[in-house]
This record gives C-alpha cells, sequence and structure tokens, in this order.
C-alpha cells in the first residue's frame, strides 16, 4: 500500500480560553491514500467543517490547533505563511459551500482560474487563459471560451460551483478538501456536481475528503467513512462496514433516523432522543451517553476511545462496540428499546394504529382545499421616473390539485419553481390573479372578511425556519396564546400547557424565549402554535430542512402521529423527495410554475411517468452504498430555464432527456408547438407529457 | 376527536397549577431582577418624591421672597441658600424640576410613541397611508421647530403647560419615525409577521404586538435620548425668556440665571445642576435595562 497523502493525527482545535474556551474539535486522526475519498460525516456543530479549515491552515489566529498534520510526509500545521501558501491551491485545494462567496464578483471566471494557475504555474497570460477554458470544458460548462470571460452573477449556483471546482483541480492536486460542495444545490444540479467531482477525481487522480452531513452523497461517492460527533471521530471504516454493520449507537441511530427514498410503506423513523451537547459544556463521560439507548453506568466514567473492531481498520470509539460486533445486541433493536413509552412524547403509533377505523376510500371524503387554474403572475418593471412593464415572470401558470380529509399532499420541485408562490397565494386567501382557490368549500374570491377569519382558523401555517417565524420578543406562552386569543378564547393558559405536551414539550418551558430552544425543540413550538385551534388543514412549508436529520426524524414522526390522532390534513411543500415520500398520501411535482406530474405517491414514486420526475427521483442519492453504485443515474442538462422566458410548448424540453434522445422530430415538433396538460393515465397517476410512460428509477 | 377531552383528565389529576407568564409579567421580572434597573428606578421615584413632596416640608413657597437674605449661603432657614432676589433655591429648584421632570418624561414618552406609531403604520401599511404620513413628516421636518415654538411661547403662559409638551413632543419624532418606517418594511418580511397574518391576526395588533416590540431597543434608546433633549429644548427655551414664563420657574430658567452667579454663589447653580444630572443618569440607567428586559438575546445580569 502506498503511503498516505494526507495523515491527520490527534488533531485539537480550542477557540478561546478559561472556563469559556470551546473544544470544536478533539484527537481528529485519519489517513489518505493517494486517489482515496474519505467521508467525513457528522451533523451541525460536530466540528467536520473547522477540521479541515485547521487542515487547510485557514482558522482565524484565536484558534489554538495542536497535533500533526503531514501532507506528502511534511508537517504544515503551525508551518509559516509563505510555506503553507505555497502548497495550497498546488498539493491541496479546497471547495467551499457557498459558491458565491467563494468568487470575486468584481472578476471574471475565466480570469479568476487563470489567476489560480499563473499562482503556481510559471505560464504566458494566454496559456493560463487557454487552461481556465480547458477546464471550464472539463467541469462541463457549455461554451466555455464565451463562459469564461462571464462575471460570477452571470452564472448559476450550479455553474459556479463547477467553477469552483474547475479552480480546485487547477494546478493538479493530491487532495481537494469539499466541504459540504452541493448542500446550497437542488437535487439535478447536486448529481451534476457529484458527477463533475468524479470526472475531476479521474482526471487529477487526487485523494478527496468529502465533508457532508448527507449520508447519501457519501454513500456513492466515497471508499471510507469517518463518522464525527461532539468534535471527535466516533466511528470509522469502510463505507459499507460503517453502513451494513454500524457499531456505535450513534452512528446506528443516524443511518435508522434518514427518510428512505427507496423504501416506501411508511417505515417509521428512529430519532435519537436530545440534543448534540454543546461543545463549551461536554459531559464528563462518552458525549452521546446522555442520548444513548445503550447506556450504561460506566460510559460516564471516561471517553471511550477510538478502538479497533472486528476484522479490517474499523474502529469505534463506544465501550460496548464489542457486544454489537458480536451480535450480542443486533443493531436494528438498539433504539427499538427505548422507542416506546418516553415521558411527554405522544404515544407510538402503534398504539393507535389498532384503533384505526378501516380507511374510508378516497372519493368520499371531503375536499379541504382545491386549487384550480391558479395563475400569479409578477409584471418586470423597468425605469426610475416612469415605469413600463418589459416582461413577466410566470411564477405560476395554471395549477390544479385538491386535498381530501386527512390527506397529505407533497408539493415538490427544484428551487423556483413556483411552490411557495403557490403556497402564499392561498394562505393570503384573497382572489389570485386567475383560477379559484377554495378552502373548506368556500371561495377565496367570495370570501367576506369574517368567512375569511372563520377559514384561518381551520388553516394554520409551519414555516421552514423555526427560529424566524417565532417572534423573538415573545415568551413562549404568548405564542402559543396568540391564535387562541386572536379568535376569542379567554384563558388560553390551560390550552397551552395542553398544546405544550401535545408536541413533547415541558409544560414548565412556557415563560422561556424562543431563543432558549435548540432547532428541534422550536418546530415543534411552531407546530403547537399551527394547532393551537385545532385546524382540519396544516399548510407546511419545508417544516424540516433546517433541521439536522436526527431531530428531523422527531419531528417527522410528530407530524405523522398528530394527523392520525386529530384526523389533519397536510399540504406538505418541501424540496427532499425522501422527507415527502415518508409523510405524504400524495405528491405533486412542481416545474416552472406548472405541475409535471401528480399522483398517489407510491405509484410516483415507484413508477413516475413524467421525464422530469424521473429525473428528480433519479438524481436523489441513496443512504445505501451497494443501490448506490449500481444505480444509471438520468442526468438533466443546464439550469432551471428563467421564469421571465419559459419555453414554447413543453417547458421542460429544453432539459428533457426524452426530447434530446428518443423521440423523432415529428414528435418533438409537438412538444415545442404544444402545451402538454395533466392527463390521467392511471388510477390516481396523472403526467403532464405527451409521451409519458412508467419508468423504475429508484 | 378533540385533544381537550383526551388530556383533560391528566390536567386534572393534579399537576400543580403554574401561574400563565404573559410577556407583561416577564419583562417586569426581568427588569426588577437586574441591579442597574432597581437602582434607576429607585432614583427616578426619589426624584419625583422629592419633587412633589419635598415642598411641603419647607415654610418657603417658590413665590416667597425673603428680604432678609439676598443670595445668602444655605443655613437652617434657607437649607440651600437664596438666590439674588431673596427666593429660596430649595423651594424653586423642586418647583422646577416638577415641571422639567414632567415636560422631560411626557414630551419624550408622546414624541417616541408618535415616532413608534407613525413610522411603523407607514412601513406596513405603504401604499397611501405611507405617502400621506410621510408626508406629513416631511413638512414637519422642514418647518423651523425653535421660532414656532418661540412664536408660540404666548399661549404656554397662562398654565398650559400640557400644550407645551405636545408641541415640544411634535417636533422631536420625524427622525425616529423614518427610521421606524424602513425598519417596519423589512420587518414584515419576517415570517413570525406572516405567521400572525396568517392566522387571521387585525393588522392594528399585529403592529402593535409584533412590530413596535420588535423595535423597542431602538425606541427606548430614542426615547431616553428624548428625555434630555426635551428638558434641554425647554432650557434653552427659557433661557431666551420663552417657554415656561415667570414667576413660574423651570430648570432651564433656573440654571440659566444661576450659571451667572455660579461662580461666587456656587449653591445658586450647583443643587439645580446636579439634580438635573441625577435625573437624566436615571432615565438612563432605567432605558437601558428596559431595553435589555425587552430583549430576550441581552445577557442577564443578576
Amino acid at each position: 500500500m502506498s503511503d498516505p497523502v494526507l495523515e491527520v493525527t490527534g488533531l485539537d482545535v480550542t477557540f478561546g480560553s478559561g472556563p469559556g474556551a470551546v473544544h470544536a474539535v478533539r484527537g481528529v486522526g485519519y489517513a489518505l491514500r493517494p486517489g482515496e475519498v474519505l467521508g467525513i460525516v457528522g451533523e451541525s456543530g460536530s466540528g467536520k467543517s473547522v477540521t479541515s479549515l485547521a487542515v487547510m491552515g485557514l482558522l482565524p489566529p484565536h484558534a489554538r490547533v495542536t497535533g500533526s498534520v503531514r501532507l506528502k510526509g511534511q508537517e504544515i500545521l503551525g508551518a509559516s505563511e509563505k510555506r503553507l501558501t505555497a502548497f495550497r491551491g498546488k498539493t491541496i485545494s479546497m471547495v467551499f459551500q457557498d459558491p458565491l462567496s467563494a468568487l470575486t464578483p468584481v472578476y471574471r471566471v475565466g480570469d479568476q482560474i487563470a489567476e489560480a494557475v499563473r499562482i503556481h504555474q510559471d505560464v504566458s497570460g494566454q496559456a493560463a487563459d487557454r487552461r481556465a477554458v480547458e477546464l471550464l470544458d472539463l467541469v462541463g460548462i457549455p461554451n466555455p471560451a464565451q463562459r469564461a470571460r462571464a462575471f460570477p452573477h452571470e452564472f448559476s449556483g450550479g455553474m459556479r460551483q463547477r467553477a469552483v471546482i474547475a479552480m480546485a483541480i487547477a494546478n493538479d492536486p493530491d487532495v481537494i478538501i469539499c466541504d459540504e460542495p452541493t448542500t446550497a444545490l437542488d437535487v439535478t444540479i447536486q448529481a451534476q456536481v457529484l458527477e463533475v467531482l468524479k470526472t475531476a477525481q479521474r482526471e487529477t487522480g487526487a485523494a478527496i475528503v468529502m465533508i457532508t452531513h448527507d449520508l447519501g452523497v457519501v454513500a456513492g461517492f466515497v471508499d471510507r467513512v469517518l463518522v464525527m460527533y461532539a468534535g471527535r471521530p466516533v466511528e470509522t471504516g469502510s463505507v459499507d462496514d460503517v453502513y451494513y454493520r454500524p457499531r456505535m449507537p450513534y452512528t446506528i441511530g443516524l443511518l435508522g433516523s434518514v427518510p428512505r427514498l427507496d423504501l416506501g410503506g411508511r417505515r417509521r423513523l428512529v430519532p435519537i432522543e436530545g440534543n448534540p451537547p454543546s461543545p463549551d459544556a461536554l459531559p464528563p463521560g462518552c458525549p452521546f451517553a446522555p442520548r444513548c439507548p445503550l447506556v450504561v453506568p460506566a460510559c460516564d466514567a471516561a471517553e471511550p476511545p477510538l478502538e479497533p473492531v472486528g476484522p479490517g481498520d474499523r474502529r469505534a470509539a463506544c465501550i460496548r462496540a464489542g457486544e454489537i460486533e458480536e451480535g450480542r445486541i443486533p443493531p436494528g433493536e438498539v433504539y427499538a428499546r427505548s422507542g416506546a413509552g418516553r415521558a411527554g412524547r405522544p404515544a407510538a403509533p402503534g398504539a393507535g394504529a389498532g384503533e384505526r377505523r378501516p380507511p374510508v376510500p378516497r372519493g368520499e371524503r371531503g375536499v379541504v382545499l382545491e386549487v384550480d387554474g391558479l395563475i400569479r403572475h409578477y409584471p418586470l418593471m423597468k425605469g426610475a421616473v416612469f415605469k413600463r412593464r418589459v416582461g413577466t415572470v410566470y411564477a405560476v401558470d395554471g395549477i390544479g390539485f385538491d386535498i381530501r380529509e386527512g390527506e397529505t399532499l407533497g408539493l415538490v420541485g427544484e428551487s423556483g419553481c413556483g411552490k411557495t408562490t403557490t403556497l402564499m397565494e392561498i394562505l393570503e386567501l384573497a382572489r389570485p390573479q386567475r383560477g379559484t382557490v377554495t378552502v373548506l368549500g368556500r371561495d377565496t374570491a367570495a370570501m367576506t372578511s369574517r368567512e375569511r377569519l372563520a377559514v384561518r382558523r381551520d388553516m394554520q401555517v409551519v414555516f421552514q425556519d423555526p427560529l424566524a417565524s417565532l417572534d423573538p420578543r415573545m415568551t413562549v406562552h404568548d405564542i402559543l396564546a396568540e391564535p387562541l386569543r386572536t379568535h376569542g378564547v379567554r384563558d388560553p393558559g390551560p390550552r397551552v400547557r395542553e398544546l405544550l405536551t401535545l408536541v413533547g414539550l415541558d409544560r414548565q418551558h412556557a415563560a422561556r424565549y424562543p431563543q432558549d430552544f435548540s432547532g428541534g425543540q422550536r418546530q415543534r413550538i411552531g407546530i403547537a402554535r399551527a394547532l393551537a385551534l385545532e385546524p382540519r388543514l396544516i399548510v407546511l412549508d419545508e417544516p424540516v430542512s433546517a433541521l439536522d436529520v436526527s431531530i428531523q426524524a422527531g419531528v417527522i414522526n410528530l407530524l405523522e402521529d398528530l394527523k392520525d390522532r386529530l384526523g389533519l390534513s397536510y399540504l406538505f411543500v418541501a424540496h427532499d423527495l425522501s422527507v415527502v415520500r415518508h409523510i405524504a398520501d400524495r405528491i405533486a411535482v412542481m416545474y416552472l410554475g406548472r405541475i409535471a406530474e401528480i399522483g398517489q405517491v407510491d405509484r410516483v414514486y415507484d413508477t413516475p411517468m413524467h421525464p422530469y420526475t424521473q429525473a428528480l427521483l433519479s438524481a436523489i442519492p441513496l443512504p445505501d452504498p451497494e443501490k448506490e453504485r449500481s444505480r444509471v443515474r438520468i442526468l438533466l442538462e443546464g439550469d432551471l430555464p428563467s421564469p421571465a422566458a419559459p419555453p414554447s410548448g413543453c417547458r421542460f424540453r429544453t432539459r428533457c432527456p426524452k426530447f434530446r434522445d428518443v423521440l423523432s422530430d415529428g414528435e418533438r415538433e409537438r412538444c415545442v408547438d404544444e402545451e402538454p396538460a395533466v392527463r390521467v393515465l392511471d388510477e390516481d397517476q396523472g403526467a403532464a407529457c405527451h409521451y409519458a410512460e412508467k419508468i423504475k428509477v429508484v | 376527536m378533540s385533544i381537550a377531552d383526551e388530556e383533560h383528565a391528566e390536567e386534572l389529576a393534579g399537576v400543580e397549577k403554574i401561574g400563565t407568564p404573559s410577556r407583561l409579567k416577564v419583562v417586569a421580572g426581568r427588569f426588577f431582577r437586574s441591579g442597574q434597573g432597581r437602582i434607576g428606578f429607585a432614583l427616578l421615584v426619589a426624584m419625583f418624591l422629592l419633587a412633589f413632596a419635598g415642598p411641603h416640608l419647607n415654610k418657603w413657597s417658590y413665590t416667597d421672597k425673603d428680604f432678609s437674605a439676598f443670595l445668602a449661603p444655605p443655613s437652617a432657614e434657607h437649607w440651600w441658600g437664596t438666590l439674588q432676589t431673596g427666593a429660596d433655591v430649595y423651594a424653586v429648584t423642586l418647583r422646577g424640576m416638577q415641571k422639567s421632570l414632567i415636560v422631560g418624561l411626557l414630551a419624550a414618552v408622546v414624541g417616541t410613541g408618535l415616532a413608534a406609531v407613525v413610522g411603523a403604520f407607514a412601513g406596513y401599511f405603504l401604499g397611501w397611508t405611507d405617502r400621506t404620513l410621510m408626508w406629513v413628516t416631511d413638512l414637519l421636518l422642514v418647518l423651523p421647530a425653535f421660532l414656532i415654538l418661540a412664536i408660540m411661547s404666548p399661549l404656554f403662559a397662562e398654565g398650559q403647560w400640557l400644550l407645551f409638551v405636545l408641541m415640544l413632543a411634535l417636533f422631536l419624532w420625524m427622525v425616529t419615525s423614518k427610521i421606524v418606517r424602513s425598519m417596519t418594511i423589512s420587518l414584515k418580511e419576517r415570517e413570525f409577521i406572516h405567521a400572525a397574518r396568517f392566522m387571521g391576526v387585525h393588522p392594528m395588533k399585529i403592529i402593535f404586538r409584533h412590530v413596535i416590540p420588535n423595535l423597542s431597543s431602538l425606541l427606548i434608546v430614542d426615547a431616553t435620548l428624548n428625555v434630555s433633549a426635551a428638558i434641554l429644548t425647554e432650557t434653552s427655551l427659557s433661557y431666551f425668556g420663552f417657554g415656561i414664563q415667570p414667576p413660574d420657574v423651570s430648570m432651564g430658567s433656573l440654571i440659566a440665571d444661576g450659571a451667572k452667579t455660579a461662580v461666587y454663589a456656587p449653591w445658586t447653580f450647583w443643587f439645580c445642576a446636579g439634580l438635573l444630572i441625577v435625573t437624566v443618569l436615571a432615565v438612563n440607567l432605567v432605558g437601558d435595562s428596559l431595553r435589555d428586559a425587552f430583549d430576550p438575546t441581552a445577557r442577564r445580569n443578576r
């Protein structure tokens, strides 16, 4: 085996000093061999980004870094700035999460890449420019010679990230560190960028450190995994070992809490109880002990070291890892023991499922929300003094769906497809520009203000960002009492306490402010507020996308339990298709202001008919290494067209793989001339495509 | 089906009743927990007590003149000495303080309140409300405040101090209301305002319950500064012979007179100036702790 290109041992990072010191990274070590891909996985605050910044020597001066970082055998920790600069960009380079801030806005993209080339290579300006164009071509930017002269703001998010990757590989580095490179991108773009990264690795033969919180991205991309928790590595091993034979309870919990795109049939998610410890107040023993279902008194005595478990080079930091390895504790049952009947939790659905009435067929249930031909166009204005209309943004352009009682409709699509606009149009309860919105049998166009207030009582909303949606100046009590007072409840006190218990919070918490809670708890408060008036329909706008996976699972379970117990209907807007598969009964896929496909959730996921749905589903990485390796992706080309100038005919045709590869010229003409409407092609599954056919992609 | 029934039994099962912590109680609790707040509040109360109860302890009234003691230093007869006219410093200072406390505090509160309401309405509703309100604001901004107050000063003579307060407040609020307006516009897009709107909360209630409390840091700082500004405006008006008219006195007129004799008869100046400083200090302490009490992100000092 060849020598490692990057070897990190005993890396410690501390911010500040004295009692307020934050020990962000504690004893991280790994070795990276040439061409190897290492995934570092962990939730927010686990120290994974700080680790990589420390390796690059990019931490601010007040951070104290100890340990050793050897790059090709040379110690670079504590090296002079001059020596580091010689390494950075040449031997080791980095791809950051936010591609907009990684590029200088006032220079042309090509010049920035050429600059990266010229810093480390003695070439002429022209040669560097040529190399920049080559690199842009390599990362798949169309018309590279022309696009090299564009400014960063003229690039879309995906293209910017490609440009950053081009810059990172400009000097054939030996190590590329990618810090959440696809987190800010849509799934179809994420699939493109991951593909580019694979190409880049093939071309340069570099080793990659992939830092991410997305277990799906890791599964398909890396060779080895390092799981971090509270600043420490808690498990490491080959990707198959860690995914199929996890030995540390945290890893087991993390894998169990991810909603799976490829598994239908409502497997209940297993959340990890509690929250990660704050780095300035770590428990004395194992930092995971307060949340661990396998905790024994010995766990609190000392922090377990990362020790080898079983064959191969796998290690886990758990004193009971040996028991799990020997099969005395089956990994599947680790969380089953603690799952049911924790204090302050709503009862597990197992109890509720027994008494559930036989489901009423969909057609016989009442319609809670009906949207028909909804249109929302925004004028594009120009001119300072005399404003004139220069165009129209077709944000929502004729969509229709309905939600029945006790049903969840998932509304999904990439950013810019009009989901949020649709949501706002429904929530405003005003007359839409065109089309109709009927909430609980009442048309919003013909509503009096009294009726509107009555409808508001039955329709509530939960927003994406739990902190922004709670007034920071109000106590939890006042926040929860507000809807009650608005709708004429005199003494909201008892109901507020009831609500807190219902969403699994302590009733003593009523006197606190939202900022005293963690993200998951805040979202529970948001849900409690929405439930205050016992509504019939709740609109959820990306309710879990701001939360970590282990916390997210708890909130999803809560939403499912509440729906079953209270007979709610949900309109669930999300971009994460795995979550939607888990929670929704029906799904509507939006593309550029129109519905591409709508139908019963398992039908759409198992056999999608619209080429866009197919591409979307195939783009989502699965947290299953073997499946992920054997999958064939349907990659979309390019980016979402601007909603101000949608293509004629079918809006998806510019990116449609079917239009490009399969259809004959005659068939294509129809796509260009005629806009397809949603046709119901099977029982409760419809697609807006002239040439829809079922394909299995997951 | 309702959860109420389900958990009612549990509710009755003897869970001890917890008080309903409303915002007012929590803010008051936090205010009085901070040492600064307690000191400031105590000082302010002491000032009011001194100003309104103090005169009853003294046999001299502010209109009396003792012709046997001109510019006399503090003694048993005249606790804080006398002025050149023979007036008792203790009596006139307290009389002046009554005026200044009321004028200063009231004008500041009214001015800041007006700024908050006008700014928040303009920023929340936009459109015509905004245009009309901002037009009025701009108009008031270009009017020479001092000149108008000077011209109107005869009106304040006959005990019309309330009118005087209102006029002072009227020229204090415009700049703040412009700041409030722009902050409201950005606040309006925050999700918790959307949430309240979609809950069916009346726009007026949203403004008073969500918008203005979230601007309270700015408003409290502004009100604190306005107290000093109002007292000083009144002082300078009185200095030029407008504002509070003789024989009535105010802190302003007293300081103006006392400044002339401050060097060789310090009691004519320092009692008055000292009380003014203590008052402004108390207001600032109260303002600071109120701001912290309203702001849940502020570090709690015990």
